[in-house]
């Protein structure tokens, strides 16, 4: 008997410290809340003109893109996939719209976010379709339509630009303009991350892509559709790039053949920041925004801060290596203290 | 009405070059506990996956409650009542409890699509009390125990209303408490009126729960006994009943001095206690149960995975050994059981396999000099007879029993004392097996200590010179060939025995 009390006595000790890692885990974006206002409490004394409105609105108008491609990658990366085209789909899209926009100048702004939303799922679907139905890797198919899109982008443009002066005033106000006094680029943003929500939270589809991703086997003898679930998500991803393609022209006022190239590296990143995990099964949107946030604050306040911009990226990429140590280093944790509960 | 909730009839199930399942017959009654039982191979997990519908089966026929069906996807076995519970705990990590109770079933809001958060939540709640669990539904699955992990699974099947639930070595990695709390949930189940095909190595469970059991054998059907009817004997030769009509090569050469001691070896949460001698020309089989621990063992002394208690003693020398390029140093040499991902680089030559592991040996101040290469390469690959044209074809275009001595020619071109093999004949036909013994025997005949990791009882009982049984991570019993029959053997890795080793 008194074996066994001490044995159960063990075992409650490590269901607490299992249930503390665990705990620890959790609360990962409250760490990485708790980080980032450090961090602008840092710059805030260092350079006071950080958090005046005028600087705070451009920090959020600049987040923006990014924020909306992260949510994409997120729901890729759960999926134990990922998706290295996107700076070029963007780009594509970006370009077939100002073109567009150039020509038909009366275009309605709507008319060119559909369009370009349309472009990208379309390419998003050929991703889909490569990578379940053909059985390709995500990061070799992805890689292959990577330069499939930007080629196709060179050769419809010719090599040249598009620039502000060749669209229409309505469509380079897409960026600029403003709906309930809110930015417009940071309103559809907001749009896009409320029905994320909804549909990654409330939908059965939306659970579907976390199980695919956590257990694959598993999902298989649920019953659920993988082929169907993968193509869902890639044509997201599309679609979401292809709408941050116009959106990117309009703020920038310009199409070129190398927009956004490597774009899609900062994206997997923002992720990465956020707890996203590449091993697929885990992420959540609200570290997707912080991690965003946190990129998006780090672009803005190295400079205010007088940091080499030699600097900036070595900091961004050590910010990221810290993230994903901890990360490591937790889950090592949680793993040993499941083995130590096994009794041989 | 028929008499039995389910039954079948005649089922067989081929997988490319194999036949998995050979015309087997099942009967289960309502209300009752069915075990299921049989070797490693035997073929349970398939046709456990065939009642299930994940395995559509070539030939044979399902019956339920009298009414004939068929299955062509999980969603179809779910919806009349059929859930399981499989031996890998086949839940989703990342996502909370409710979700892994409600996955592929959840309640949804009729329209809107939308999912009943609230409502599931309440309901897994529910469910798992009736289980007597405590267990918080919004919790993360990856965070709980096994046992944990186990009895969520239990409450997924009794969230889909399952009539006949099939649990496949549920207590495997449960500890003896938790087993009793498991068998408590299993009777209940019973009494409130589900069918249940258990699946166990262990016979504790099967005395303690089941009333009818049915044998598998070699992917046949051997007969279904109730449980009184059988003893423990009869059910043993049931499982293992074939002859050994194998001639197995006669063994020369003398078993000479200790080359090797291990003393209460273990590893936290793979095997604990783990401790046996190896001589000089011996051959020490390590059988038991497919998890037994038995190639964590061997991994361990390989230094790939670093036990963390007891110690090894290797020619009268203490050693403790980190990693593998120790273990080599020392004169331990591993063969890993998937040649084909940890072995060999199929799309090499022979030559080029055999030489990689000694490449600084036949280097010179960083170049490599291919004659040598190729001279050491000819003369191993000659030493252990693999059939090819020369040492410079692919090892790609080798059958498996001579892709198999070539991994064995790439062990032996580091100065070795031990060797260890895992599986060393698994898949490889029959002609090929009996020169991959006689390549063993020469090599113990050489002197070489030999640790051979094997599921196949008659391979182990005619190639060792004791056999080490292994059970839920100990060594429960070290028999001597005189005495090692298939009968001993499957009973000590199948009964828990409190009696220590003596070796």
């Amino acid at each position: 008997m008194a074996e066994t009390a001490v044995e159960s006595s063990n075992e409650l000790q490590q269901e607490k410290k299992a249930s503390k890692l665990a705990a620890i885990s959790k609360f990962r974006e409250l760490g990485l809340l708790a980080f980032i206002i450090l961090l602008c409490i840092v710059v805030q004394i260092k350079n006071p003109s950080f958090m005046t409105l005028g600087n705070l609105t451009d920090m959020i108008t600049n987040t923006a893109i990014l924020s909306i491609l992260a949510l994409g990658m997120m729901l890729v990366l759960i999926t134990r996939g990922i998706d290295l085209s996107i700076g070029a789909t963007l780009a594509l899209s970006g370009m077939l719209v100002a073109q567009t926009v150039s020509v038909y100048s009366g275009l309605h702004p709507l008319l060119a976010i559909l369009m370009g939303i349309g472009i990208g799922t379309v390419c998003g679907v050929t991703i889909g379709f490569l990578v379940s139905k053909i059985g390709i890797l995500p990061i070799i198919a992805t890689l292959a339509m990577m330069n499939i899109f930007r080629g196709m982008t060179y050769t419809i443009s010719d090599g040249q630009w598009i620039s502000s002066y060749q669209m229409s005033e309505s469509f380079v106000s897409i960026a600029t303009s403003s709906i309930l006094g809110i930015n417009t680029l940071v309103f559809i943003a907001i749009i896009i991350y409320i029905i994320a929500f909804y549909f990654i939270n409330h939908t059965r589809t939306g659970r579907q892509i976390y199980a695919v991703g956590s257990n694959p086997e598993s999902a298989k003898v649920s019953g659920i559709n993988q082929t169907k679930i993968l193509v869902i998500v890639y044509s997201i991803m599309g679609g979401l790039a292809g709408l941050s393609g116009v959106l990117w022209v309009s703020k920038f006022a310009s199409a070129q053949g190398d927009t956004a190239s490597g774009f899609e590296l900062t994206v997997i990143a923002a992720c990465i920041l956020g707890g996203v995990s590449i091993a697929g099964g885990s992420g959540k949107i609200s570290g997707v925004i912080l991690g965003a946030v946190l990129l998006g604050i780090m672009n803005n306040a190295l400079p205010l801060m007088n940091v080499s911009p030699f600097w900036q990226s070595a900091i961004q990429g050590a910010i990221i290596l810290f993230a994903v140590i901890v990360n490591a280093l937790v889950k090592r944790g949680v793993d040993r203290n499941n083995l130590l509960r096994r009794k041989i | 009405m028929s008499d039995y909730v389910l039954e079948l009839k005649g089922i067989t199930k081929e997988f490319p070059g194999v036949r998995a399942l050979d015309n087997v017959d099942f009967k289960l009654k309502p209300g009752q506990i069915h075990a299921l039982m049989g070797e490693n191979g035997a073929g349970k997990s398939t046709f456990i996956k065939v009642i299930t519908g994940v395995h559509a089966p070539n030939e044979g026929e399902m019956f339920l409650n009298g009414e004939r069906v068929e299955f062509s996807n999980p969603n179809d076995a779910q919806e009349k009542g059929i859930a399981a519970i499989y031996q890998h705990v086949t839940s989703y990590p990342d996502l909370s409890v409710t979700e892994n109770i409600f996955m592929g079933h959840e309640r949804i809001q009729k329209f809107t699509g939308r999912i009943l958060w609230k409502e599931m939540h309440e309901e897994a709640k529910k469910i798992l009390r009736s289980l007597g669990s405590s267990i918080d539904p919004k919790s993360e699955m990856g965070a709980l125990s096994v046992a944990q992990q186990q009895i969520v699974e239990i409450a997924k099947a009794i969230s889909t209303k399952a009539k006949i639930i099939i649990m496949d070595e549920p207590t495997a990695a449960l500890t003896s408490r938790e087993s009793e709390e498991l068998y408590k949930i299993t009777e209940n189940l019973r009494d409130q009126g589900a069918s249940i095909i258990f699946i166990s190595h262990r016979f504790e469970d099967m005395y303690r729960l089941a009333s009818q059991v049915t044998v598998l054998r070699d992917s046949k059907y051997i007969g279904s006994w109730g449980i009184e009817e059988i003893s423990n004997e009869d059910l043993i030769i049931a499982m293992v009943g074939r002859e050994i009509n194998q001639v197995f090569p006669e063994r020369k050469g003398e078993i000479g001095e200790k080359l090797l001691e291990v003393e209460g070896l273990g590893k936290a949460g793979y095997f604990a206690d783990v401790s046996f001698t190896l001589h000089k020309g011996e051959i020490l089989g390590l059988t038991g149960l497919v998890g037994a621990g038995r190639t964590e063992v061997c991994q361990s002394l390989f230094g790939i995975m670093p036990y963390d208690k007891g110690s090894i003693v290797l020619n009268g020398e203490k050693v403790k050994i980190q990693s593998p390029k120790e273990a080599i140093r020392l004169g331990i040499g591993y063969l890993p059981e998937d040649r084909q991902k940890q072995g060999l680089v199929l799309q090499w030559s022979i030559g080029r396999n055999i030489s990689l592991s000694a490449l600084s040996a036949i280097g010179n101040k960083g170049w490599l000099r291919d004659k040598k290469e190729f001279a050491i390469a000819k003369e191993l690959a000659e030493k252990v007879h693999v059939k090819a044209n020369s040492i410079f074809d692919l090892v790609s275009s080798l059958s498996g029993g001579n892709q198999q001595k070539v991994a064995v020619a790439k062990l032996l071109t580091a100065e070795l004392d031990i060797i260890i093999l895992d599986e060393p004949t698994k898949g490889v036909d029959v002609g090929a097996k009996s020169a991959i013994y006689e390549i063993i025997n020469e090599l113990a005949s050489q002197g070489y200590g030999i640790i051979m990791i094997s599921s196949e009882m008659p391979e182990v009982i005619g190639m060792s010179d004791r056999i080490a049984v292994m059970r839920a991570g100990r060594i429960v019993k070290i028999l001597n060939r005189a005495i090692a029959t298939q009968e001993a053997i499957l009973e000590a890795s199948m009964t828990d025995s409190t009696e220590k080793n003596a070796g």
